[in-house]
């Protein structure tokens, strides 16, 4: 990929990021980077595409260390969950039989496991000998009939964020604007209900998450013609310029999908969140005011109001456990005041905020939730998440998994917000999963007993000098 | 004995390898205030971290010299001296490993110079321990990237002292190679078995002290928070003797030796009574004492165990996976109970593939392993978590073993060695096997009356281990 069309997706207009000062796609430091890289980015974003064969080209660091390992969910294929690579070897790399290696390992993929279409992933190796992927994709495409998508997204072209891009421009290229919907099956036809077609961008099914709030969709009839990529067939991808309006789920890393749907095909797109009842509420409104249909705006509005009531009744009982507990909550962006509203709708108190890839309007939207005096957190080194629990006495920490052990070895209760989770907090109904989880680390009896120094080293302690807690040094 | 089928097919479909820069960062994760810096992409460490961390369910401190488009193409020379110059000013390390990865090496970098470079630009920071090891992903696995770490550590940090006849000055210090086939859990019964016979033993690298998984009162740390000493590698050619654990150590033994000029002894694997024996005659041996009772009397549980479960072992189709030295362990072991290995699948060549008590072996991956599992109808499969697809479709126990185990608690933990750890992988063994255990099919003669209809109740199959 060249430099010039690396900076264009680094420069995504309609991200918040670039209109002011750049604060998010920063220059990587050697000794002191974290997080994933554009390969690792792309892989996400795609992966969930259920019945494409995902083929990483490239030495075994990339997939041996990656496959298989998303919490994204299907309904059906489960092709997307078979770890494929080329496993490049030392004379591949040196004789350059690397495209040679690609262009049989593609033909090897349809033989053996009949994709709808192959995605080939380029890593950092074959970038650097020179590997053209998109002549041998194109190539392989032709000889076998197969439909194959080169993702130019080797890791050192930058972070995780910019190859979730370089997968969305990979779509809108190559797969996007391809096919027309299929028919409404008759079957689901119901009288005086507007069927309109909806695409979900950036909403990945983990943990199944998604179908606590498909159902309402349906209810609606809202089809969703295509979730980029959570539970998605190639051939729905292939439709998403068909859409009426799109929703950018919870993450700015697609947004130019949706930029670009808007600009080409006319597709109006907003962005919100399915976590917490009012966001979840809101992103239903959100779509009735897009599609500007009076009688789905109204039918919205109802559901609305049997949801909300039905599910504020069903989280009563755990409010009471969960109110005025204080929660330092560390994640990236978008997700930060989304999952906020979610945790003041059961009472809980937010006592301070990562914003450390949040734009200036998010923390605008943050401020407007939590009022002037909330503290944003800026360091996410796990010493200083820790200093920012003590200092603010947060009863816990709501992170991605990254710092899951970092709490746990400080004795820290702890709730998974991010990709790996194995549980799904989405939706209405994914409230419930959410208190459950947060009950479950809040009131575990196991704190007491791990916090509690062992029964003889407060004897031993009386006889020598007080043991110190959390020293500094090791 | 066993035929080695080199690769066949151009794409590797369930990979069963896991690199070899992250075997190498998994040695210097068992030295002592450390930390690894990947030579290579962030993507590189991110990836890395994540497989380490949900394995081992610790914190995992790793770094990298996150090369981007300018450096790949240019150079990222000086993205080696900048990583190194931030992490000691950071942290202050006893040591930082410095693995190379398909990328650095593709470009072509000399991390030895690079060091070297280091050294004289910072010699303010002499007082960490630098160790440079080329480990590219195109070539080998976890094992030998491993094994090249532990190498290079020698190289770089254990003086020459064998014209120096330092060797049996400490009598009681024994220095254990340990290969990456061993668990943190393993290496404590090592330790264990050493101390059994009043020997100290000295282990390199000790992912039991740095990875078992313990909670101490400080909340955090960048580096890790056991493992050898840099400082008692200096010991290392004072010993009386030195244990090696894997084939795959060989040439970092061989270093050893000849630097430290201390006598060696050389273990495939410690799995089973017959590899429990050679380990215990050779403490014997060593520290001149009688076999402790408690060792007499765990070999006889081990015995009675054998016994017990012969009539599950015996005969039992299974299909392995795994690292080389890991394979042949457990090759030689189930064999040694009367199993029959139907199917062996290796990550990577290695010489002690041929020795494998099979008709053959592939290097291949977690596909071949379920074909061959199917068409040799195994009974068992024995391989890493990723294995559990595999397992789920031929409707086989797994037993895990190897890396990466992230849907599993525990694995790190689990001791395989020694004649304890030998019984209860026997236990499971045939536990597993009883789970599973499919009945003779029912025949209703057509003379019986009744009203009896419909199949059987049948247990669903998967009781205990039985993968989820």
């Amino acid at each position: 990929m060249k430099t010039a069309e690396i900076t264009e997706l680094l420069n995504e207009p309609a991200c918040t990021h670039n209109r002011t000062e750049k604060s998010g796609c920063a220059r990587t430091r050697p000794g002191a980077t974290a997080g994933g890289c554009s390969f690792d980015g792309a892989q996400i974003a795609l992966l969930p595409i259920a019945d494409v064969a995902h083929i990483v080209h490239g030495p075994i660091a990339c997939a041996g260390a990656s496959w298989d390992n998303r919490g994204a969910r299907s309904s059906g294929p489960t092709l997307y969950r078979i770890g494929m690579t080329t496993d490049l070897t030392e004379q591949d790399v040196i004789m350059g039989r690397g495209e040679k290696r690609l262009f049989l390992a593609i033909k090897q993929a349809i033989d053996d496991y009949a994709p709808k279409a192959v995605f080939v992933y380029a890593t950092c190796v074959p970038a650097l000998i020179g590997d053209d992927l998109e002549a041998v994709a194109r190539a392989a495409s032709e000889r076998w009939g197969v439909p194959v998508v080169p993702v130019d997204c080797a890791g050192f072209y930058g972070t995780k964020n910019l190859g979730n891009r370089i997968a969305g421009e990979a779509m809108f290229k190559y797969v996007i604007g391809r096919r027309e919907p299929e028919p409404l099956p008759a079957a689901a036809l119901r009288p005086g209900i507007r069927v309109h077609d909806v695409n979900l961008i950036g909403e990945y099914n983990i943990a199944g998450e998604f179908w606590y709030v498909a159902p309402l969709f349906d209810e609606l009839g809202l089809r969703i013609l295509c979730t980029l990529s959570g539970d998605a067939r190639f051939h729905e991808v292939q439709t998403m310029h068909r859409a009426q309006a799109s929703m950018v789920v919870c993450a700015k890393a697609l947004l130019n999908v949706a930029r670009k749907l808007e600009a080409d095909f006319g597709v109006p797109f907003f962005e919100g969140s399915f976590y917490g009842v009012s966001d979840t509420s809101q992103a239903f409104r959100d779509f009735a005011r897009l599609l500007g249909d009076a009688d789905l705006a109204a039918r919205t509005e109802a559901m609305i109001t049997r949801e909300e009531a039905r599910i504020r009744a069903a989280l009563e009982p755990w409010r009471a456990r969960l109110a005025g507990k204080r929660v330092l909550l560390y994640t990236g962006g978008v997700k930060s005041w989304s999952v906020v509203s979610a945790l003041q709708d059961l009472g809980m108190t937010v006592v301070a905020t990562g914003t450390n890839k949040s734009t200036e309007e998010d923390k605008a939207r943050i401020r407007e939730l939590m009022g002037d005096a909330t503290r944003m957190i800026t360091d996410g080194s796990p010493k200083a998440l820790l200093q920012a629990c003590k200092d603010y006495r947060a009863d816990i920490l709501i992170a991605g998994g990254r710092n899951l052990y970092t709490a746990l070895k400080a004795r820290i209760p702890f709730l998974d917000i991010n990709q790996e989770r194995e549980f799904g907090y989405a939706g209405y109904d994914g409230m419930l999963e959410l208190v459950r989880q947060l009950a479950l680390t809040l009131e575990s009896p196991v704190w007491r007993k791990v916090r509690a120094p062992a029964p003889w080293a407060a004897q031993q302690a009386a006889d020598e000098t007080p043991p110190v807690r959390g020293g500094s040094d090791g | 004995m066993a035929e080695v089928l080199k690769r066949a097919k151009p794409l590797t479909v369930n990979p069963l390898k896991a690199s070899q820069p992250i075997g190498a960062a998994l040695a210097f994760l068992g030295m002592r205030r450390a930390i690894p810096m990947l030579h290579g992409s962030q993507g590189c460490t991110a990836f890395g971290k994540v497989f380490l961390v949900r394995h081992f369910r610790e914190p995992i401190p790793l770094q990298t010299t996150a090369m981007d488009q300018v450096s790949s193409i240019m150079s990222a020379d000086e993205n080696v001296i900048e990583g190194l110059r931030v992490l000691c000013e950071k942290n202050s390390p006893e040591l930082i490993g410095l693995p190379t990865t398909g990328l650095s090496e593709t470009q072509g970098c000399d991390v030895q110079r690079l060091v070297r470079e280091f050294r004289a630009r910072h010699p303010e920071f002499s007082a960490t321990a630098v160790v440079p090891v080329n480990t590219p992903d195109y070539s080998g696995c976890l094992e030998s990237g491993f094994a090249l770490a532990v190498e290079a550590i020698i190289d770089t940090l254990v003086p020459d002292s064998a014209g120096r006849c330092l060797a049996g000055r400490r009598p009681r210090q024994v220095n254990v190679l340990a290969s990456s086939m061993l668990t943190p859990g393993d290496i404590e019964a090592i330790k264990a078995w050493i101390e059994a016979f009043g020997l100290q033993p000295l282990v390199l690298p000790d992912i039991g002290d740095s990875l078992d998984g313990h909670l101490v009162d400080q909340d955090t740390s960048p580096l890790t928070l056991g493992g050898t000493s840099t400082g008692d590698l200096a010991t290392l050619g004072e010993a009386a003797a030195t244990l090696v654990i894997g084939r795959s150590l060989q040439r970092a033994a061989d270093l050893l030796k000849t630097r430290s000029g201390v006598p060696d002894y050389r273990f495939d694997h410690l799995l089973g009574l017959d590899a429990g024996d050679a380990f215990t005659l050779a403490l014997a041996e060593i520290s001149g004492q009688p076999v402790p009772a408690s060792v007499d009397r765990q070999r006889a549980q081990l015995q009675d165990a054998m016994v017990d479960t012969h009539f599950m072992t015996g005969f039992l189709r299974v299909a392995i996976a795994g690292d080389p030295d890991l394979l042949l362990a457990l090759g030689q072991f189930l064999h040694g109970v009367g199993a029959e290995i139907v199917a062996a699948v290796a990550a990577a060549r290695s010489e002690v593939l041929a020795e494998l008590p099979a008709a053959s072996v592939r290097i291949g991956d977690l596909e071949d392993l379920e074909r061959e599992a199917r068409a040799h109808r195994a009974q068992l499969m024995v391989a890493n978590s990723h294995a559990v697809p595999s397992a789920e479709r031929l409707q086989l126990p797994l037993l895990r073993a190897g890396f990466p185990q992230y849907d599993w608690v525990g694995g790190y933990a689990r001791t395989w060695v020694g004649y304890r750890g030998a019984r209860q992988a026997l236990f499971d063994v045939a536990n597993l096997f009883l789970g599973n255990h499919h009945d003779t099919p029912v025949h209703r003669s057509i003379y019986r009356v009744g009203s009896e209809s419909g199949p059987p109740h049948q247990a669903p199959p998967g009781a205990g281990l039985v993968g989820q």
